[in-house]
This record gives C-alpha cells, sequence and structure tokens, in this order.
C-alpha cells in the first residue's frame, strides 16, 4: 500500500468506498505497482479478497506484499485470501486431466467459449457466510490482467461478460469492489484488446492509467498516473509521487507545464475536483456512473 | 517419447571452485557485490548449483546467458524459471549467435540442454557452438584484441579516480569467473565436451512424421508436442520438486530455435488474421508456467519481423519475461550512416522481468550496439561521434540530432518526441 496514492485518491483503508469498480490501465509501462497497492489496501482493510493472479507465481505477490507489509501466505491461511494462481493451473490443467471442471478450463478447449467457470469460482470465493466470527468486511476482486485473457483466447466479449456478472454480483449485491488491470495496446493495432479497454472504461467508476512519459525513457521518473495526475519514481517498497515539473530529474522552470496539469478534461464532471497536495494542483477524475442492474 | 539424444554424464568440475572461494573472505562485513555475492557463505545453499548465482537484487537464481555483457544488461543474468525473448534481425546472422552462446554456456557450467529446432536437427546445431575460452589460454590468445584497453582492476588511479567506478560495459574476461565465460567463435566446441554433456534434442519434423494423432486442442500440432516434450523431460529428469533428483540438483536449459516460424505450422507469419494466431501465446503462457515450478531457464529466438498482426508481438511480449531485440544494418540505410560505422547492429533490451520486487534492474544506458569481431560478439554503449569541427554552428547540430532521429531510436531514445518533455 502506498500511502502517497492513497492521499491522491483521497482514501484510507478503514474509509475505503464500497460498490466500486476500479479499472487500472498501462500504457508503454508497467502497471503491475497499482495491482501490488490495491491487493494490500484491501487486505489491511480487512476485506475478504479474490486475487485471480494470472501474470506471476504467488511467491512473487508474496514477496512484494512483504515489503509493502502484508503476507499473503497467512492472509490465504486466514480465509482472508483466495488466490487462482493462472501459471501454475495452466499447466495442471494442459497436463493433468481432471474431472471436475477447473475456472481455467477454456485453456484446453478448441474455442474458448466463456468464462462462466470462472465467475463461479469468484462467486464461490466471496459468497458473504452468516456463520463466521471473522466477519470481513466487505467482498473484492482483483485481476491481474484481463489482457492475458485475450492472449490465451477468449474473446473481448466474453470477458467483458464475465466483468459484468462479476460487477454485478460483487460490487452491487454484496457491496463489494472489482479491481481490475488490463494493458492499453497503444498503437500497435490490437482490435480486440480496444474493445475490451473501451468496453471496461464505460463500465468502471475510477480510471487509474498509468503512462510511460511521452518524452521516453527516465531514470528518475518512471510514468505518469492518470486520474490522478502525478509522476510516479517506483522505489524498492513504495512509490514516490511527483507533481509534474517538481521531480528532481527537472532541468529547468518549465510553467507551461503547471496549466496543462490542471486542465479539465471537456466534459467530465469532477467528483472530487481539485485536491490541494502541497505541491500542485492535481486533477482527480472519477466518473460518475451508477451501477447498473442485471437481472 | 524417448529423448533423441545421447545422454551421458554432466560434468560438475566448476562447481567446486565457486565453494573454494568463499573461503578468501576474510571478514562478513562485505559489500554484496556481484563478485561477492557469488563467494557469500550466507547463499550456499544457492551456490550448490554449478554455473548458477544468487541475484543481489532479489536472490533469485541467475544463470548467464554466455555473453557477459548481455548478463550485466539483464541485471546480472537470466533469471531460472523465466523466459528469454530474442527478435530476430532481419536476416537471421547474429541472433543465431546468442541462442549458441546460452547454449554452450550450458554445455561448459555442466547443466542439461533440450534444443528445440523445426530448421536444423539438434545434433547440428551442437556441432557448431562456440569454444569456450579457458582463462589461462585466453590470455595468450587475445592480447592483442581486447586486453589492451582493459584496465588492471588492482591499479588505484591517483587522479580522475571516480573512472575506476564505471561498470565495464566491455567485453573483458574476469580470470575467477565461473559464472559467464567467453567463446571464441572461430573455433567449435571441443567434442569431448559435447560427449560428456546431457542434452535432449526436439526435431519437430521426426515428432510430427513418428505419431500423428492430434487431441482436439487450440494449439498447433507441434507446439501441443513440444511442450509435451518438454514436460516429460522436466517430470523424467526432477527438474521439478516434485521428483527429487537422487544426485546433485542441476539446471536445464532450453533452446527453442525459430519459434513462429511456418516451418512450426504456424501461419501467423503468413497471414494477418489467421484462426491460430492464440496458439503462439497459449504455447508461451503454459511454457512459462512450466519454467515457474523447475529449475529451468529458457532462450527463445522469434521472427517478429515476419509476423504479420502487430498485435501479436506485443503480446507475445507481454507472456515473456526478458525481452531483447537484434537490429542489424545490413541493407538498411544505417550501414552507410557514417555514426554506425564501428556497429553491425542495434541491441534493444526491450524488457526486464520484475521478480520479487516492484522495480526491476535497469541500466543506466539504453543506446546499446554490438559488434561482430572475428573471435567474438561484443556489446558496447553507442556514442555519439565528437563535433570536432570549428565551423559547425547551432543549427547545424540540431540537423544532425533531426536525423539520428529519424534514423532511429537508438540515438533518439531519451527524446521521442522534441517539444513535449515532461520535466
Amino acid at each position: 500500500m502506498f500511502p502517497e496514492l492513497n492521499n491522491l485518491l483521497n482514501t484510507t483503508p478503514e474509509g475505503a468506498e464500497q460498490g466500486k469498480l476500479t479499472l487500472l490501465c498501462d500504457a508503454k509501462t508497467d502497471g503491475s505497482f497499482l495491482v501490488h497497492h490495491f491487493l494490500s489496501f484491501y487486505l489491511k482493510a480487512n476485506c475478504k479478497v479474490c486475487f485471480v493472479a494470472l501474470v506471476q507465481s504467488f511467491s512473487h505477490y508474496n514477496m512484494v506484499g512483504q515489503k509493502l507489509g502484508v503476507s499473503l501466505t497467512t492472509a490465504r491461511e486466514r480465509g482472508q485470501l483466495v488466490v487462482l494462481e493462472g501459471l501454475k493451473s495452466a499447466v495442471d490443467i494442459f497436463f493433468r486431466p481432471q474431472e471436475e471442471p477447473h475456472p481455467l478450463q477454456f485453456l484446453r478447449e478448441a474455442n474458448a467459449g466463456d468464462l462462466q467457470p470462472l465467475y463461479a469460482f469468484v462467486r464461490d470465493a466471496l459468497e458473504p457466510v452468516d456463520c463466521g466470527e471473522a466477519a470481513w468486511r466487505c467482498p473484492v476482486l482483483l485481476v491481474d490482467d484481463l489482457s492475458v485473457l485475450l492472449s490465451l483466447g477468449v474473446g473481448p466479449v466474453a470477458v467483458l461478460d464475465f466483468v459484468h456478472y462479476c460487477r454485478a454480483t460483487v460490487c452491487r449485491e454484496w457491496k463489494g469492489n472489482v479491481v481490475a488491470l488490463v494493458h492499453d495496446s497503444g498503437d500497435a493495432e490490437d482490435e480486440e484488446s480496444d474493445v475490451l479497454l473501451n468496453g471496461l472504461s464505460h463500465q468502471s467508476h475510477l480510471i487509474l492509467r498509468a503512462e510511460g512519459l511521452a518524452t521516453g525513457f527516465c531514470k528518475d521518473v518512471h510514468g505518469q498516473v492518470r486520474g490522478a495526475l502525478a509522476h510516479w519514481e517506483l522505489l524498492a517498497s513504495s512509490v514516490r509521487p511527483t507533481a509534474p515539473g517538481q521531480c528532481r530529474a527537472r532541468a529547468a522552470e518549465d510553467p507551461v507545464e503547471k496549466t496543462t496539469a490542471a486542465h479539465h478534461p471537456p466534459g467530465s464532471k469532477p467528483h472530487v475536483p481539485v485536491q490541494d497536495t502541497g505541491q500542485e494542483c492535481i486533477l482527480f477524475r472519477q466518473r460518475n456512473v451508477s451501477c447498473c442492474s442485471v437481472t | 517419447m524417448a529423448a533423441a539424444g545421447t545422454c551421458g554424464t554432466g560434468t560438475r568440475s566448476t562447481g567446486s571452485m565457486v565453494a573454494a572461494a568463499s573461503t578468501n573472505n576474510v571478514t562478513s562485513f562485505q559489500r554484496r557485490g556481484p563478485r561477492a555475492s557469488g563467494a557469500d557463505s550466507g547463499c550456499s545453499r544457492l551456490v550448490s548449483i554449478a554455473g548458477t548465482r544468487p541475484s543481489v537484487r532479489n536472490g533469485q537464481l541467475l544463470v548467464s546467458t554466455g555473453l557477459p555483457a548481455l548478463d550485466q544488461l539483464l541485471g546480472g543474468g537470466l533469471a531460472v524459471g523465466t523466459v528469454l525473448l530474442i527478435e530476430e534481425d532481419k536476416y537471421n546472422i547474429y541472433s543465431p549467435l546468442l541462442f549458441k552462446y546460452f547454449l554452450a554456456e550450458g554445455i561448459v557450467s555442466g547443466h542439461a540442454l533440450l534444443v528445440a529446432s523445426a530448421k536444423e536437427d539438434p545434433a547440428d546445431i551442437l556441432q557448431k557452438l562456440p569454444a569456450p575460452l579457458i582463462d589461462d589460454s585466453y590470455k595468450k590468445e587475445c592480447d592483442e584484441d581486447v586486453c589492451s584497453h582493459k584496465m588492471e582492476p588492482d591499479i588505484k588511479m591517483k587522479i580522475a579516480w571516480r573512472y575506476q567506478l564505471l561498470p565495464k560495459m566491455e567485453a573483458g574476461p574476469v580470470s575467477s569467473s565461473r559464472f559467464g565465460h567467453y567463446y571464441d567463435i572461430s573455433k567449435r566446441i571441443p567434442q569431448e565436451l559435447i560427449e560428456t554433456s546431457k542434452w535432449h534434442g526436439f526435431f519437430l519434423p521426426e515428432k510430427i512424421s513418428s505419431a500423428f494423432n492430434v487431441e482436439s486442442c487450440s494449439l498447433t500440432p507441434g507446439y501441443m508436442k513440444l511442450l509435451q516434450f518438454i514436460q516429460n523431460i522436466i517430470y523424467k529428469e526432477g527438474f521439478d520438486g516434485s521428483n527429487p533428483q537422487k544426485k546433485q540438483k542441476n539446471i536445464l536449459r532450453i533452446g527453442i530455435q525459430n519459434l513462429g516460424s511456418p516451418l512450426w505450422g504456424d501461419d501467423i507469419c503468413c497471414t494477418e488474421n489467421c484462426d491460430t494466431s492464440h496458439s503462439l501465446t497459449k504455447f508461451l503462457y503454459i511454457l512459462r508456467g512450466l519454467l515457474r515450478t523447475s529449475l529451468s531457464a529458457c532462450i527463445i529466438t522469434m521472427p517478429t519481423h515476419l509476423i504479420q498482426n502487430k498485435a501479436v508481438i506485443a503480446r507475445v511480449t507481454n507472456l515473456s519475461d526478458t525481452v531483447v531485440g537484434l537490429e542489424s544494418f545490413i541493407g538498411s540505410e544505417k550501414e552507410t550512416n557514417p555514426l554506425y560505422k564501428d556497429y553491425h547492429g542495434l541491441i534493444h533490451i526491450r524488457q526486464i522481468p520484475r521478480l520479487n520486487n516492484l522495480i526491476y534492474d535497469i541500466s543506466d544506458v539504453k543506446d546499446l550496439a554490438f559488434k561482430l569481431k572475428k573471435k567474438l560478439f561484443t556489446i558496447e554503449r553507442l556514442h555519439l561521434p565528437p563535433d570536432l569541427s570549428d565551423t559547425v554552428s547551432r543549427s547545424s547540430k540540431q540537423d544532425l540530432a533531426e536525423s539520428t532521429k529519424l534514423l532511429g531510436p537508438g540515438c533518439g531514445m531519451t527524446a521521442g518526441g522534441k517539444k513535449h518533455l515532461d520535466f
């Protein structure tokens, strides 16, 4: 969990909002630090978390989690965290066929159909139980990342359906949260990815975009986060956001950057309009979409 | 599915040298530098495998790519359990060299090899591996070549001492290095080294003709067979922890040549929209799952410039761990450009994995070029030549900068857009 990012988003683990779909999106950079942030954030917030980890192995997430102050193994033993490890189960599905359907069953099928087994897995993992003395605050689904599903042959519409179902169940019925990462393919002309990204952007309440700098590689600044516009620098166990124009790699005064940073995008209704972080006006854009009702 | 290759017992004489080096440590208060960590007694559990060392940053076990200059760029080496993807150069001249270096390093370190190809018989590939330069023979062989401008590390600089700390991108031999060797590409590897090594070959034409019963699966038959072959080797030889190895643990080095080319039965290189476009990405995903649960490292060369659909390349990159691109000057405008006259091509480090960490080992230098010498493949930092003429004005300097930008990302890496500066 990065306190700086919480400050920018004006949230704390104690006062986390409920019923929201947060879309994490990265373009020309790696946005996985946002996944680590939200994973540790919700574990600290005492939420029941279902983590669909398709990119890295569990030990990787665990090691990073420890640096951020949460232990994934103990959370898993306590029953707070349910992890679906994509890489490991892919091997199991492929070489050791089982009888009962696996959440990632589509890997074996020639024409990957829908993600119904995956949805069933999420539902079973997060379904609130009454008996438990350990009452978790709210259920949270975290997916890293949805673009992998496209690479594995699932159509974008099937992924959108999956997110829609999860939103209806987790966000609306159980008043929980859904957080998902997608890659923005940018100029790679990936039509499927564009369909997915646009569809998700339409549904989500908050979009955090991690972008590489347009000017290219920089040693001290790894990119910028849009949504909460700030440059960030990744450190071994934290993220240091700097307002544009304020980082130490700066060469000279550049007053132009300040005005563009605080410029409202046309047509957007900022919910929490402008926050003062002490350095710079940082715009926080929140999409005002009411959660639709699904039967 | 029996291994086609000859299976002997590997020699692991190099392993004892690493253990012996640990006795030289006088004090325990030492900086965990790349060289010190190899001999660190605290890491003796990890160093027990020859030709490996733990990463300074994330504790992951590393193997050498066979090219110490490349190891340095990738943060010390290639992490065990990850995939190194080499984007082939246009005429496929230089990428086979990296492939051979990787395999030769495996033979010298006593690792098990798995060579897969659809084009050449793996036995032939092994015959063409470069010969390792053992330290004493190296000294007399290339005194005139590299050693001439390689500083002796013992000499303390009195003035300009800061230069002593500069990392050496240059390929120069470290005499006691057991991690990463140097090779002479003008000579073949000695026969006895190949005979004593343990290797498995996967030659696609043989495998496909032998049994052609395709299970209804979304993978093309070639990929399917290869995955089953790799899984079989990993399971049988005990490279996954489940079937514990009786003898000393060893690393499996997997090399896959020209993956994705039409010879593999994949048509992503032929048409833009094909039915099997998910075959390659799916293969990579399952392969990575296999590697993550076993003691193995994999190198793949892929003709990415042949892949018609650009979206597939982006996905392949996302599904690999380390991605290195080679861009040769042959046949391009850059061949005659005076900027590049000393080099044969550019090397792009496109992706470095984040393992057990938020950040990755990033080198400060992004503009790198490679040069193929008579005996050696070297990677060097690309420098703009100094502007020596007196009459040159500021505007013409900008013109030169513009022209380099147009020519490619090699020099313009830090300046993608000229007006948009973020800081």
